[in-house]
């Protein structure tokens, strides 16, 4: 198959447009930051086991934020040619803007957080789509009658900050990302496997994936049932991520401690969760998808410790937010294509000591949730969730029996995870955005049509 | 406002030298104001302003899509969309026939969001997020605004150029209440087809959510287990999109055999009240639209009639596979994605039982009204409700804390025994399918009623 790939070559650099733009705006009267992104992104598609599209995404961002008369105005525009016109919006925008609680770092060192693979260059579209057959070829020896999904891509991206302070900031990214969606439809019951696995360098084989969600086929082969009731539960890393993550990330979140909506913020210091249970929030380790040398705003990536041995030990902040808190920034300014706010970049839950075989041994009666549909759409700023066991199975006498359909979980993460029975010690990453071991809860509410 | 104009001038010609089985080229120009409170502080006013395109090409049944920023070397493009589709196709490509369209579509909203100055919608966002604060107990807000109008221009190797402006607007009121490590939040979204005036004049809503958001403090939690339930329209419209909306998009079903059969049409779903419909053809409503993202004029499809399966939703690639007819729906939120097959807006037509006769015959149940959010897997659904309160004796009882409502499509539909005789029309939020989030969509709905609905907290 030939090669389509244009890789790094292609992505524009800001360069000198990056100083014009910083220089208007100073002109303007004005402090600024210039934010440039550049990317290409290769994904190659098959849909119900066939390879069906192969896609290039280009593109570029510049976003402009400026300090003027102690307020802060911003705008974003896909484009290098309207200098003074993104000048002007930000400007117009800024007389309406937040107070301005912090200064535009000045230039300073970063550490050096490799993210960038140049093998990834080398890595031709026939060679993913290599790997998305291979991968489809082995779930289908297995399961004949599932249907695959899979996306096969890999992006290349240049970062780039500049500031009127002096402030200056540069890296290159490459991530290569696989995720599989497979459905086994018998009448009208449908099951649903799935996993993915990112990397920023090339990833050259599908096994680990392959075995993962065979494993998920075999675990889910006979159906079992679950009454009503409390029942101890097993999260697996992709349940933990399902159903507790999207809730700690706001509880965290330098910007809704500030406001007095996260249950976490006076408990700075207390002993909130389980002794046994430590998170942190790294954008530092090398390679990940998520990693960086600084955040969005240039300032350097750090390790920080948000719960160590269920201790509450910090919150994440951007610049304007710690400025407002009168903390410093923690590296988590963020962007998702708008003005910085606090995120998580990557969180870390430290593994235990319990192996999941041994867990699942363990439980005379109870669930293993591997997948929480819908789990994050209700009030997570108060620590509920709940949802429907998309993919989970049921205990009994301490082996797996089966997979269990119609069936909810529910609880709040600030009462669950502050009495655990144990934490695997097996960890692993789920979408690149947190690194986690099974979670075993001793008793959760479990609402079942059976 | 641009110079794509001339670009799409000559892009019917420009095809016309290039070999493929199918190729379309698509330009947007957006522009969008974005507003955001966290707190009593407004914390973000930005504009935003972007120029992009894409080029789809169909070779032998493969396809091949490039976006892009720079719209210079538009030619290379072309050619790379071409060669990634020949490296794919093995088959014959297949598309449903559609008349080449040659139109232009100008907005035609009412106080179209874009003309409003800033200061205008700051004031009134202003004064939302007073109300808010003037309610005791209210530990803080968040308010988060949007309008975006674009120009898009749309031309296929068929004769197509559609140029088409389209705006959008809308708006998230979040009162978060607290009292020690409890929090509790309610919200109000709403959205238009970029008409600024339906945002307006939401004063008394504003209050009632900042209310709730206080009273949810003390309310007690569900009890988890089956109950029937009354949905109010705005979360039954959800109901309507989620529990079978998207099992309608035929990108789901036209490559599997097996949820091929298990969507035959004529098939029974629910009792002969019910009736689904799904239409860009509806006016003025956030789905509304002349044409699709591949030029097909906008139709309304009757989904479920009677009960029965008698139309799903389809790109023209799908209708092909299916031997049926486009039905418009082939959408994109922006050039950055190729089209899929989407809702637009999606009612539930009005039955003929009140709200008193519903709710008159329930001992034991749940009101639920508003909306989280809803998810599906095709099968199994779940939709969130933003208020709830016990039905006691065919009245109205306690609120509850919010709860969160799952079923199965394929039993639920069957158990929705009484369907109201008003309607209402969710116009908040935005779908999500594919990476492809917000799309603006609308749903609709009576009042309903289901039997055996599992609710947990």
């Amino acid at each position: 198959m030939a090669v389509l790939t244009s890789g790094f070559a292609t992505a524009l650099s800001g360069g000198n447009e990056l100083e014009k733009i910083l220089s208007l705006a100073k002109r303007a009267g004005a402090e600024a930051e210039v934010f440039f992104t550049s990317y290409e992104k290769l994904p190659a598609i098959f849909e119900a086991n066939r390879l069906k599209q192969l896609k290039a995404n280009q593109g570029t961002l510049v976003a402009l934020r400026i300090i003027k008369g102690g307020r802060v105005g911003f705008a974003i525009t896909t484009r290098l040619d309207n200098r003074q016109e993104l000048v002007n919006r930000a400007v117009e925008v800024s007389q309406f803007g937040a107070s301005a609680r912090f200064e535009l770092p000045l230039r300073q060192f970063y550490p050096q957080i490799e993210v960038y693979d140049s093998e990834i260059n080398g890595v031709t579209v026939g060679q993913m789509v290599e790997l998305g057959e291979s991968l489809i070829a082995r779930l289908r020896a297995h399961s004949p009658e599932l249907v695959c999904d899979v996306e096969v891509a890999k992006e290349t991206a240049l970062v780039q900050i500049s500031n009127t302070r002096g402030g200056e900031a540069s890296y290159h990214k490459s991530v290569i990302d696989i995720a599989i969606e497979g459905i086994l439809t018998r009448g009208t019951d449908m099951l649903f496997v799935g996993d993915e696995a990112s990397s920023c360098h090339p990833i050259r084989d599908v096994d680990e994936l392959a075995c993962s969600v065979i494993n998920q086929l075999e675990l889910a082969e006979k159906e079992a049932s679950v009454a009503t009731g409390y029942l101890p539960v097993i999260f697996t890393p992709h349940g933990v991520a399902s159903a507790f993550i999207p809730s700690l990330a706001l509880g965290f979140n330098g910007r809704i401690v500030l406001e007095g909506a996260s249950p976490l913020g006076n408990r700075l210091a207390e002993q909130v969760f389980d002794p046994r249970l430590s998170l942190r929030d790294d954008a530092t380790i090398i390679y990940q998808p998520r990693s960086r040398p600084c955040d969005d705003e240039g300032i350097p990536s750090q390790r920080t410790s948000l719960i160590e041995n269920g201790v509450v030990k910090s919150f994440l902040y951007d610049l304007q937010t710690a400025g407002l808190a009168n903390t410093q920034s923690t590296g988590n300014g963020d962007r998702s294509g708008g003005l910085p706010a606090p995120r998580v970049s990557a969180l870390v839950i430290e593994p235990g000591d319990i192996a999941f075989e041994d867990m699942v041994k363990d439980l005379r009666e109870g669930l293993v949730v591997e997948q929480l549909m819908g789990a994050e759409q209700t009030n997570i700023l108060g620590g509920e969730f709940g949802g429907n066991v998309l993919l989970g199975y049921k205990v009994e006498k301490g082996e797996i029996v089966g997979r269990v359909k119609d069936t909810m979980v529910s609880g709040n993460v600030y009462k669950v995870l502050s009495e655990l029975a144990a934490i695997g010690k097996e960890t692993r990453w789920i979408g690149g955005m947190i690194s986690t071991p099974a979670i075993f809860c001793p008793k959760l509410e479990v609402t079942s049509k059976s | 406002m641009y110079k794509g104009e001339a670009l799409g001038d000559q892009m019917r010609e420009v095809l016309k030298k290039y070999h493929a089985d199918y190729i379309e080229v698509r330009l947007e120009e957006s522009e969008a104001t974005h507003i955001q409170y966290r707190g009593r502080e407004l914390e973000n006013l930005s504009k935003s302003q972007s120029l992009g395109g894409n080029v789809r090409a169909q070779v032998r049944g493969g396809w091949g899509f490039v976006s892009f920023n720079n719209v210079n070397g538009m030619g290379d493009k072309i050619e790379l969309a071409i060669r990634q589709a020949g490296l794919v196709g093995k088959e014959i490509s297949r598309l449903a026939p559609a008349e080449p369209v040659v139109d232009i579509v100008r907005v035609m909203t009412k106080k179209n969001a874009a003309t409003v100055p800033v200061v205008e919608k700051k004031l009134l966002l202003d004064e939302y997020n007073e109300i808010i604060w003037s309610t005791p107990q209210i530990q803080t807000s968040s308010i988060t605004y949007r309008d975006s109008s674009k120009k898009v221009i749309f031309a296929n190797s068929e004769g197509s150029y559609i140029e088409q402006d389209k705006s959008d607007l809308a708006l998230r009121i979040t009162a978060i209440a607290r009292e020690g490590e409890e929090v509790q939040q309610a919200g109000l979204s709403v959205g238009s087809n970029g008409n600024f005036a339906q945002i307006e004049g939401l004063h008394q809503q504003v209050k009632e959510t900042a209310r709730l958001a206080v009273e949810m403090l003390s309310a007690p939690e569900v009890e988890g287990g089956e109950y029937t339930v009354v949905l109010d329209p705005v979360l039954a419209g959800v109901f309507a999109h989620e529990a079978f909306g998207h099992l309608s998009e035929s990108d789901f079903v036209y490559e599997n055999e097996q949820l091929r059969e298990i969507m035959v049409l004529g098939r029974r779903f629910g009792g002969k009240h019910l009736n689904i419909v799904d239409g860009a053809a509806i006016p003025d409503l956030r789905g509304s639209y002349k044409y699709d993202d591949e030029g097909v004029p906008a139709t309304k499809t009757y989904l479920i009639q009677e009960g029965v399966l008698v139309g799903r939703l389809h790109s023209r690639e799908t209708a092909a596979k299916m031997k049926e007819t486009p039905t418009s729906n082939a959408r994109a939120i922006g050039y950055r994605y190729p089209p899929i097959v989407r809702m637009t807006n999606t009612l539930i037509e009005p039955g003929s039982v009140s709200f008193e006769e519903m709710m008159g015959e329930i001992k034991t149940g749940i009101y639920v009204k508003n909306w989280y959010g809803g998810t599906t897997s095709m099968e199994m659904f779940t939709f969130s409700a933003g208020e709830a309160y016990m039905i006691r004796h065919g009245r109205i009882a306690e609120l509850l804390r919010p709860v969160v409502l799952t079923g199965n499509v394929f039993a639920t539909l069957e158990n929705i025994d009484a369907i109201g005789n008003d309607l209402g029309i969710n116009q908040g939020g935005g779908c999500g399918k594919g990476g492809q989030y917000p799309l603006p969509v609308s749903n609709g709905s009576p009042h309903l009623r289901i039997r055996h609905c599992l609710v947990g907290g």
